[in-house]
């Protein structure tokens, strides 16, 4: 069984996830994890699936809805993930205030740093205003530090951050 | 029994019971997505089961609530008790109810909710934050009325979807509201 990462990405139109699932179903490829979403516009796809077939031909099946260009869609065999537990624990971490060059990257790098993991982010710019919102891992010891430094970064940059422990009750 | 709280009439309706630990069942199970039959409040099958359901939930960490379709039974009864949970304003303790359904609800808020039956994921569901709640009390059948707030309005409305056949899945806020479930401890 090959575990395939697919990517399809270009102009939105209506149809695109129904072509998509139509083909991976008739090659008889399992779709398991997906996100899809619209960047600026833009169709945005990303699907992990299972299946007998190998990549080529994924990709070769999916060629005729990328022919007018408007369209690209990648196939690749990966290595399944090992789970592994995640050390550390969830915070929330949201940003927002005037776009400028190197604001994913400050708050990124500053995580990384500490030791967090990101497991979920998303950006959004509509039209002056900047958004972030990330939700790491980090280890207990690194929580206060980090909250200072973004604090200084957020001066630096002259956006807000606010960083909360990521909430989840089981009922 | 007017002045004495649903935590001590539930403790007197099963006072004597030996409660017996349950195993937990797990979506996909059919069971977790039909919705319960009413139940005779009275009968020992079900004061039984109450005092079944207790026991389950306080052998599991953490545990705030569980209903009957959570041990296999399409049974319209579920016990709460948000004890000492951070964000517990109203608590009344544990309790049981029978038949219960959702009478009135307001001020909506959303969290991130996860479930023993739903072990891999979470989600974020909007819940009202002030509920009345009405049922009926095992081993009396009673009728009551219950007003709530906070985190124990949350778990009777999670409760009371159990027994109405529905998960938290099946009232997540959007596309992007279901995430993988990470265990900390």
């Amino acid at each position: 069984m090959n575990e395939l990462a697919i990517t399809v990405l270009g102009h939105d139109r209506p149809g695109i996830v129904a072509d998509v699932a139509g083909t991976l179903a008739e090659l008889g490829v399992n779709l398991t994890d997906s996100t899809m979403t619209r960047l600026r516009g833009h169709f945005a796809m990303t699907l992990i699936c299972t299946g007998e077939v190998p990549a080529e031909t994924v990709e070769a099946a999916l060629l005729p809805m990328c022919a007018d260009g408007t369209l690209l869609a990648t196939v690749r065999e990966v290595l399944p993930e090992a789970e592994t537990p995640q050390p550390g624990t969830p915070y929330l971490v949201s940003l927002h205030g005037a776009d400028r060059l190197g604001i994913v990257s400050s708050v990124t790098q500053a995580l990384a740093r500490a030791g967090g993991n990101i497991t979920d982010l998303s950006t959004r710019l509509v039209g002056p205003l900047y958004v972030l919102v990330a939700e790491v891992d980090l280890p207990a010891a690194a929580v206060e530090s980090v909250t200072d430094e973004l604090s200084a970064i957020a001066a630096e940059l002259g956006v807000e951050v606010t960083i909360r422990p990521g909430e989840m009750d089981i009922l | 029994m007017a002045g004495v709280s649903l935590a001590e009439q539930t403790r007197a309706a099963t006072a004597g019971v030996i409660g017996a630990l349950r195993p937990v069942v797990a979506a996909p199970d059919a069971v977790l997505s039909q919705p319960g039959k009413a139940v005779d409040p009275a009968s020992t099958e079900i004061v039984q089961l109450v005092a079944d359901l207790l026991v389950t939930m306080r052998s599991s960490p953490g545990c705030v609530g569980l209903a009957a379709p959570q041990v296999g039974l399409g049974l319209r009864v579920f016990v709460v008790d948000v004890t000492g949970h951070p964000k517990a304003a109203n608590c009344q303790g544990p309790f049981a109810l029978c038949n219960a359904e959702v009478a009135a609800a307001s001020r909506w808020r959303p969290g991130r909710e996860g479930c023993m039956s739903v072990p891999e994921l979470t989600g974020d569901v909007k819940r009202a934050t002030r509920v009345t709640v009405t049922g009926q009390l095992p081993g009396t059948g009673e009728q009551v009325s219950v007003v709530s707030d906070a985190f124990e309005a949350r778990a009777l409305q999670h409760e009371i979807d159990h027994c109405n056949g529905l998960l938290f899945l099946d009232r997540v806020a959007g596309a992007h509201a279901v995430h993988p479930r990470k265990v900390y401890l």
